[in-house]
């Protein structure tokens, strides 16, 4: 980048070297200053709603939101100070006036209790409780999609979820409306969801930071009984990364991983039929070998099972050739799995006949 | 893939999908490319039926299904005849351009218009649109492979691609969309018959020696089977042993009468699966695996980006790691094989295949790679991976054109089956719904066979949305229910092939593309009932 694009500003002291038109936010966290920010998704200028991400630039009176204001040569900007802290916090207050504490019974119930940002970011910010009265809310939630439901109480309008519908997904199912003077999230979760165009894929849920928009799956687990495992979506040729949330040896949800050919995004298919198979109570879990004479399986030890099955190929082997035996590998398995098949094939077979379901 | 998704999404000018519905079988390619169309790249969609992405695109050629190769020749015809194919890059990197004029030289606008019943300035629009572009990606899918014609259809592609020089450099290239998670894989591992692991060939005995050495065992020269040719010998009680490792051909494969009747006729059958499948009923033994959260290992994506796959529970105790029952197999049969870990499989793998020679599970493993994986050819431990292929050069040396005539599709309706059927997958369901069909929310959002049809070949059975009708082919006959909508043409119908009730595929063709006997899904003649 030549230099004429670059300005030059300091944060905290700190010299920083920044892209014209970068915002305050990218360039602190480039120079790894944490700015507390609410409505900022990911990489994207934020839409300036929160105000929690306020800083104070040298020579102007009013603080600004570092999430959506460009740096300009020669800024000085300071991140903290007494004013900075308590703009933030007079913010946060104001926030937490309209989410409806009171349908979680101030957190206890609400299912993204110790995964929920604004209560990181207020107990961050030494917000500790409401500082105005908070009113009592009871909108209807909508929770006829089979996977996701929006709790409209604890909506506090930070619109991540429409960026991640619309600037992500890009499937422009999930809207703002005004009411009155106020926005409201047209969440296309009530009883027409599956005439919306709704994808399901559930990316407006893992933006969202409160438990406003969530998926249902929360419901069975909690954020800090749950161990992750980074691994690849088995379903489709994406290859999207993924976490598996494992609570007692059950996989409970998935989380999305900002892999190289998936962004962050994932499908339905990934986020959420990507783990019951695993813990389906129809799973087979031993052996079976027909009996010729009824025509039903029976449970055989591993050792019989195997017996048998080297046993028959290989007499068939003997009697016909390698050429009368074939193997088919599994193009959903993992390429070790495939690979030794393919050696059994030729090894053991003593045959070429091998071959996996791409054209099938 | 010669791309990768990321620069197909952000450096192309144009993107070119040709019997794809990315955002049905591959959603987040699907999400990235409306991303892309969204910040201003145009968009060519080239399919018999309307898909959420021909809504955004520039042109949408709703071509007659079976002709995508008419199609890419006229495209060539045009571009070759205004003078817009890139002279250099053929000069210097191709052979076989002069063959390819002539061929070409006879399907001009009109006869290609007429053959996929086409408007001849879409296809000259769509012709300059890909032409000038600086860069101009073909994404391609089964729509393209699934026809007995498919190879053909590949090649057509590809000649398409190296005679506008889209091939080397981001935004471009030849980009099949792999179906299911691990095809790529499966094909790079080897499972095919006519290859060892890295497309080593077989046919090659400096390659079969290779391996012999290194396995301590003779490898046949017998080229094999494929998979739908052991059916058929099977049939003949040629093949009297199966293995089948977690594959549902009772569910998949085309015809599927004759797959049953091939299964029955085999002296003996096993099945390595998750679930009594309809296959593993037909069993002799059934042996229980372990699914990817329970293993260790990697999965090669559509991409070539071998990414790892890790475990994330314990399995239930009473069933194996698939790598532990292949090998006491092997044992028992007296090949004196090793009990070994999926990380020493991959080792072992890598230092037989030049294209994987560079990867390790402990290389996947670091910080640097998480999330990324390796492309291959990575024929070295400090080889970064390949993103892009053939840059530079083509990994033959020069890119031959291989010109394709078109035929028309192997089954065409007639008075009896006058409508054509082609079939595909659908959001919310992966395949034989082995695995989406567990999750009950999957079922909710679409659990039911169904068959769209044209609102005038409806109105003309009196058939109205949301019926229950008969489907017959001359291979045997389904419920359904019709969903009546502009989507297909006239003539044309479309079935999604998941479910069990009313599966498509009793319906389908089974005649095979010659070269890699792909069966021909997309296309074959049915008739429709009200029920
Ligand atoms: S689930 Fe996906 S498509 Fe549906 S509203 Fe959320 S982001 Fe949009
Ligand atoms: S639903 Fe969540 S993400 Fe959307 S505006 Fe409300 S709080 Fe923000
Ligand atoms: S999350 Fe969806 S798009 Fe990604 S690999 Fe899985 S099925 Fe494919
Ligand atoms: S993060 Fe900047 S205003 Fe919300």
């Amino acid at each position: 980048m030549s230099n004429e694009n670059l300005v030059h500003v300091t944060i905290d002291g700190c010299e920083v070297c920044a892209p014209a038109g970068e915002t305050i936010l990218h360039a602190a966290l480039r120079a790894n200053i944490q700015i507390p920010r609410l409505c900022a998704l990911g990489n994207d200028a934020g839409v300036g709603m929160c105000r929690v991400c306020v800083v104070e630039v040298k020579g102007q009176d009013a603080l600004v939101t570092a999430c959506n204001t460009p740096v300009a040569e020669g800024m000085e900007i300071s991140t903290h100070g007494e004013r900075v802290e308590a703009s933030r916090r007079m913010s946060l207050s104001l926030i937490l006036a309209e989410h409806g504490l009171n349908s979680t019974n101030y957190c206890f119930s609400c299912r993204k209790n110790g995964d929920c940002q604004l209560q990181a970011v207020c107990n961050a910010l030494g917000v500790t409780e409401p500082a105005y009265p908070i009113p009592a809310q009871d909108k209807p939630h909508r929770d006829s999609n089979p996977f996701l439901e929006f709790d409209p109480n604890l909506c506090i309008r930070c619109q991540r979820c429409v960026v991640a519908c619309n600037e992500r997904a890009c499937n422009h199912t999930l809207h703002t409306a005004k009411r009155g003077a106020r926005l409201t999230i047209e969440a296309p979760f009530g009883p027409d969801w599956d005439t919306t165009g709704c994808e399901s894929c559930g990316c407006c849920a893992a933006a969202c930071p409160t438990g406003a928009l969530i998926e249902k799956r929360r419901a069975t687990y909690r954020s800090w009984e749950v161990e992750p495992t980074l691994t690849t979506c088995p379903h489709c040729g994406v290859g999207c990364q993924l976490e598996l949330l494992v609570k007692d040896n059950r996989v409970v949800d998935t989380r999305a991983y900002h892999g190289a050919s998936n962004k962050g995004l994932l499908c339905v298919k990934g986020r959420s039929a990507s783990f019951d198979f695993v813990r389906s109570g129809d799973r087979l879990t031993t052996p079976l070998i027909k009996n010729h004479d009824t025509g039903e399986f029976e449970p055989a030890s591993w050792d019989d099972a195997l017996d048998l099955v080297a046993r028959r190929f290989t007499e068939l082997r003997e009697e016909y050739g390698g050429e009368a035996l074939a193997a088919f590998a599994c193009s959903r398995s993992t390429d070790e799995d495939i690979y030794m098949l393919e050696k059994m094939a030729r090894t053991a077979f003593h045959t070429n006949n091998v071959d996996n379901c791409a054209r099938v | 893939m010669t791309n990768t998704i990321e620069d197909i999404t952000t450096a192309a000018d144009v993107i070119m999908l040709i019997g794809s519905n990315p955002e049905e079988a591959h959603p987040v390619m699907g999400m990235q490319m409306r991303q892309a169309v969204e910040h201003g790249t145009k968009l060519i969609v080239v399919d018999p039926r309307d898909i959420g992405l021909s809504a955004q695109a520039d042109i949408h050629l709703k071509l007659k299904p079976g002709t995508n190769v008419a199609f890419a020749n006229g495209m060539m015809h045009v571009i070759i005849e205004r003078g817009l194919m890139d002279r250099d890059f053929i000069a210097t990197r191709t052979e076989g351009y002069d063959d390819l004029a002539k061929l070409v030289a006879d399907y001009t606008p009109e006869r290609v218009a007429k053959i996929c019943n086409i408007d001849e300035r879409d296809l000259v629009a769509a012709a300059e649109l890909y032409a000038r572009a600086g860069a101009a990606a073909i994404v391609y899918c089964l729509g393209v492979a699934e026809h007995s014609t498919g190879t053909d259809g590949v090649k057509s592609l590809s000649n398409l691609a190296m005679l506008t020089g889209n091939y080397g450099k981001p935004g471009c290239g030849v980009n099949p969309l792999r179906g299911q998670n691990n095809v790529q894989g499966a094909c790079d591992m080897g499972a095919q018959p006519n290859t060892l692991p890295g497309y080593q060939k077989l046919s090659d005995p400096a390659v079969r020696a290779k391996f012999s050495e290194a396995w301590m065992a003779p490898i046949s020269e017998h080229e094999g089977l494929k998979s739908t040719e052991v059916m058929n010998a099977a049939a003949k009680g040629e093949v009297k042993g199966l293995f089948i490792f977690g594959e549902d051909p009772m569910r998949t494969d085309p015809d599927i009468g004759h797959v049953a009747h091939a299964l029955s006729t085999l002296d003996f059958l096993v099945v390595d699966e998750l679930f009594l499948t309809e296959t593993a009923k037909m069993a002799d033994v059934v042996l229980p695996g372990r699914a990817y959260a329970e293993k260790e290992g990697v999965f090669t994506n559509t991409e070539r980006r071998v990414q790892r796959v890790r475990k994330a529970v314990e399995a239930n105790p009473g069933t194996r790691d698939d790598i532990w029952i292949f090998t006491e197999i092997m044992r028992r049969m007296g090949y004196d094989q090793p009990h070994l870990t999926s990380a020493q499989v991959m080792d072992e793998m890598a230092s037989l295949t030049p294209s994987y020679a560079g990867m390790s599970h402990a290389r996947l493993d670091t910080e640097e790679l998480r999330g990324r994986g390796l492309q291959w050819p990575c024929p070295a431990p400090d080889h970064p991976g390949t993103p892009i292929l053939h840059v530079g050069k083509f990994s033959r040396g020069t890119g031959l054109f291989a010109p394709a005539a078109y035929r028309p599709s192997a089954e065409l309706p007639d008075g009896e089956f006058p409508l054509v059927m082609m079939t595909g997958r659908v959001l919310a369901q992966y395949n034989a719904c082995a695995m989406t069909g567990r999750t009950e929310g999957c079922n909710e959002i679409v659990g039911e066979s169904f068959i769209e049809m044209n609102v005038a070949d409806a109105a003309a059975r009196g058939i109205a949305d949301g019926d229950a009708v008969l489907v017959t082919s001359r291979r045997g006959q389904i419920r359904s229910r019709a969903h009546v909508s502009q989507k297909t043409n006239a003539g044309e119908t479309w079935m999604p092939f998941h479910f069990q009730d009313g599966n498509a595929n009793v319906l389908t063709s089974d005649a095979l593309d010659p070269t890699c006997k792909v069966p021909e899904y997309k296309v074959c003649a049915i008739e429709v009932a009200k029920a």
